[in-house]
């Protein structure tokens, strides 16, 4: 690996060590020995990275990384291809050290049970029974580390009739109800159009790496969490089953679901409506009669003072027609400038942003500094996800890219194992990392 | 109860939940609702502070028998379970009073008011973590405590149109406007990170000693909620475009959604590309008798019979794209002749990552879910019966997750909470 000497001897303030005590960040005296990938485990551990966990990703050096698919798949920043290039990846993974052990080796799963005895939590989401079968399930991880907290996360969980069954985000949401509540009555659904529940699942996955820390430091009891990210996704559409199991009611009914449209609490106007342009839209909210009547006033046009629409009741039977008239007069106008007019109304509104209108027009997300640049060995400079949460006295601290495969094999196995170069040099030959 | 694990993960264990012995005051809101109960789930003492009048939620259906009133909304049911309820007037200075008080007793507070509310009425983290050094207080608001946009109002609906995800959801169709998924999932968002932030910083107070105050803003959350949509910008500058069910993308992809025999639809996910998922389909297409009927079947077993197939030769190689079109005809044939359930379930069996797209009560009352522990029961004893709730989102083995009680009612532990502040 071709990084690792320069590695080893840099001074960077949040290089590995011997020991986490006195690391910088809210949970910096916290190694991760960490197997996750794509989003719904390796965001996860970009949180507890994001704070100073020391989060070190184990990788295999035959396939080069590539139990995780995102490392070789774009977006790229430029022609350059490969497991050191992946736009995804990069974006899942800053702050991250990687190191490379092929389990396949004796030698590796020594080095493997020497970090686990080092490490409060070992994380994976591979699929069920795959670390088991490395010999390092749970109770060989306990035996290892009697306190350790091993978090598994596989989409359908680790029992259970569907448990050896595969999943990735749209599956995860179309078998919990979330894709069937996105779209319009008596059409195909619309469900999300991205792995929503791959970036929840990994939320999930670190409340439940937080939650076990908090426990054992309350009873010095570690163990094993079974996380199911179908699980997760099911109580995010509480409110309809319990309609269900309470009142009998089911979401495959007539007009059901019409998603844009407010059911909690009932609200009318309250949809997406065409504005200028091409692919232009805005959201308007009217909470309740003052929302309206101030909405009617600004309109300042015949129909709104239909009878129909002088309730929430009435505008909501009558949504189909109000819904047309509003959209003929949003149509012309342009929805920033919309926006802000109903807004100083006292409207709720906003523009449906494209990727670039909410990444480098927006000044409240400029000012929140939301998408900081990393610095990736490879790549260069990238713009990745930051975090949405500011700490006032711990906060967050994006800044070194994901790492490359091996990047960090010597320097963690040299100053967290005390291995000598020599003996590095060993592994390295031998096809040990 | 019957939701008890099958395993015992479901039981109380002897130490309580992972958040035994954590107070948090939580300040009525439908934004931070989520939070809260995330945390009370997990044994922390959560005491809902709601005015008078009780919480605007109170007030949203679906309702109990289809009948209104506050102690009946299901809405309220699902976010508030596990808290204690207490009615406090911040408007008068003795509720702002007992308000300080509870706070300084609280490891963290929770709120979701409009930015500057608290600090008019002296509330705000200077003042209540001044009192109390330890206090984690969490601010979960539209735009954040800062910053331009932050006086604007929100929903559930524009703040995932602002955010970003809106943009992504919908229709090929692009005169049909883009959509967003019910659920109040903006919220939903907002609350992750504002539970992943509390738990952070109650960490970091055990080893420092210091509470602090933590800003979490609800159109951030969904702006870096949103995938690829974000890091095609990012990275490449590839703006993508919404497409009926799947991954919005840069450019058109193929629909992954079927219509099966029974009319319900599944998510294909990627089609076969292996030999062995080859081989498989195959099989399964054999098995339903569906062999004959599929001119293309000869190409399932030229790709069951090759030692590896290269995607990106699709299109150029006329062998690969046969195949791979092999098995894409194939899904089809078979979704035309069997229900959604039984797509869902041969594909799997033939290792393909398949979903049928299920109705929340459907996935409720599934096999697998039920298997798991996800029907839980919590007694209403005012009706005189126990109701069905969903489970647990992740089985901690210790400390583990548990609905403690029914959602409160309005200012139902108003007395024994001011009793216990004495």
């Amino acid at each position: 690996m071709t990084s690792t000497s320069s590695a080893r001897t840099a001074s960077s303030a949040d290089a590995v060590s011997g020991t986490t005590a006195g690391r910088p960040g809210a949970l910096g005296r916290f190694r991760i020995c960490d197997f996750t990938g794509q989003l719904a485990g390796a965001g996860a551990t970009k949180w507890l990275a994001a704070f100073g966990a020391e989060v070190i990703r184990i990788e295999d050096p035959v396939t080069q990384g590539l139990w995780d698919i995102l490392r070789p798949m774009g977006p790229f920043v430029d022609e350059r291809r490969g497991p050191d290039f992946g736009g995804g990846f990069n974006n899942h993974n800053t702050g991250k050290y990687g190191i490379t052990l092929n389990l396949r080796t004796e030698r590796a799963r020594e080095l493997l049970v020497e970090i686990v005895k080092r490490s409060d939590v070992v994380s994976e989401n591979f699929s069920k029974g795959v670390l088991e079968r490395w010999g390092f399930g749970y109770e060989r991880l306990r035996a290892i580390k009697p306190d350790i907290i091993y978090v598994s996360n596989c989409g359908f969980g680790q029992k259970g009739p569907y448990s050896d069954f595969k999943t990735w985000g749209p599956i995860v949401q179309a078998m919990s109800g979330l894709t069937h509540l996105s779209g319009l009555a008596g059409e195909e659904p619309a469900g999300w159009g991205y792995s929503y529940m791959d970036h929840t699942g990994g939320m999930y996955m670190a409340i439940a790496i937080l939650l076990a820390l908090i426990h054992r430091e309350r009873t010095g009891e570690g163990q094993w969490i079974d996380m199911s990210c179908t699980d997760s996704a099911l109580t995010l559409t509480g409110t309809s089953v319990l309609d269900y199991t309470v009142n009998g009611r089911t979401t495959r009914r007539p007009g059901y679901p019409d998603s844009n449209h407010s059911e909690h609490p009932a609200m009318a106007p309250h949809a997406i409506y065409p504005c200028r342009g091409d692919d232009e839209w805005i959201a308007i909210a009217c909470r309740h009669d003052a929302d309206w009547q101030r909405l009617a006033a600004k309109i300042a046009a015949p129909w709104t003072g239909d009878a129909r629409f002088a309730s929430v009741a009435g505008r909501r039977a009558a949504q189909v027609e109000l819904d047309r008239a509003l959209g003929d007069w949003t149509r012309p106008q342009e929805k920033w400038g919309l926006a802000k007019a109903l807004q100083a109304l006292g409207i709720p509104a906003a523009a449906v942003a494209k990727p670039e209108e909410r990444i480098d027009q927006d000044e409240n997300t400029r000012a929140w500094g939301l998408f900081p640049t990393v610095t990736h060995t490879k790549m260069g400079k990238v713009r990745v996800d930051g975090l949405p949460a500011h700490l006032a006295k711990t906060d967050w601290k994006i800044e070194r890219g994901a790492p490359c495969v091996g990047e960090h094999t010597d320097l963690v196995l040299g100053r967290l194992l005390g291995l000598s170069d020599e003996a590095l040099a060993k592994l390295h030959a031998e096809g040990i990392v | 109860m019957s939701g008890a694990k099958a395993d015992g993960s479901g039981a109380k264990s002897a130490t309580g939940g992972a958040l035994a012995g954590l107070r948090v005051v939580e300040l009525a809101s439908e934004r931070c609702a989520w939070a809260g109960k995330l945390l009370a789930d997990m044994g922390a003492d959560v005491i809902l502070v709601e005015p008078p009048a009780g919480d605007a939620a109170r007030q949203y259906g679906p309702f109990l028998e289809d009948r209104p009133g506050p102690d009946r909304s299901l809405y309220w049911w699902h976010h508030h379970t596990s808290k204690r309820g207490i009615v406090l007037d911040l408007e008068t200075e003795s509720g702002r009073t007992a308000l300080r008080k509870l706070a300084a007793t609280a490891d963290v507070l929770l709120e979701s008011e409009a930015p500057g509310t608290l600090a008019a009425k002296g509330l705000d983290h200077p003042e209540l973590c001044g009192a109390n050094p330890r206090l984690v207080y969490c601010s979960l608001t539209p735009f954040g405590r800062s910053g331009p946009r932050k006086d604007e109002l929100a929903t559930d609906l524009t703040v995932l149109a602002a955010g970003g995800p809106v943009w992504m959801n919908g229709y090929d169709d692009h005169s049909i406007p883009p959509m967003r998924g019910l659920g109040h999932q903006g919220y939903a968002m907002g609350c992750h990170y504002a539970v992943m932030s509390i738990l952070t910083a109650i960490l970091w107070r055990s080893a420092s000693g210091e509470g602090q105050h933590i800003d979490v803003n609800l159109h951030a959350a969904a702006n870096v909620t949103t995938e690829a949509g974000s890091y095609s910008w990012l990275v490449a500058r590839d703006t993508v475009q919404r497409q009926t069910g799947r991954h919005a993308g840069p450019m058109p992809s193929m629909p992954s959604q079927m219509r099966c025999a029974d009319g319900r639809y599944v998510n294909t996910g990627v089609p076969p590309r292996k030999p062995l998922e080859f081989k498989r389909t195959l099989e399964w297409l054999r098995s339903l008798g569906l062999e004959a009927k599929l001119p293309e079947a000869v190409f399932l077993q030229v790709g069951a019979d090759m030692e590896s197939i290269d995607l990106s030769k699709i299109g150029q190689d006329d062998t690969v794209t046969a195949v791979f079109g092999a098995g894409r005809e194939a899904m089809n044939l078979i979704a035309q002749h069997v229900s959604a359930h039984d797509f869902f379930i041969g594909a799997q069996r033939a290792g393909l990552a398949v979903g049928a797209i299920l109705a929340p009560e459907e996935a409720y009352e599934d096999v697998h879910y039920k298997a798991r522990g996800m029907q839980v029961e919590v007694d209403h004893p005012e009706l005189g019966r126990k109701l069905r709730y969903p489970g647990a989102p992740y089985a901690l083995e210790k400390g583990a997750w548990q609905i403690a009680r029914r959602a409160p009612r309005l200012g139902e532990h108003t007395q024994e909470i001011l009793a216990e502040l004495g």
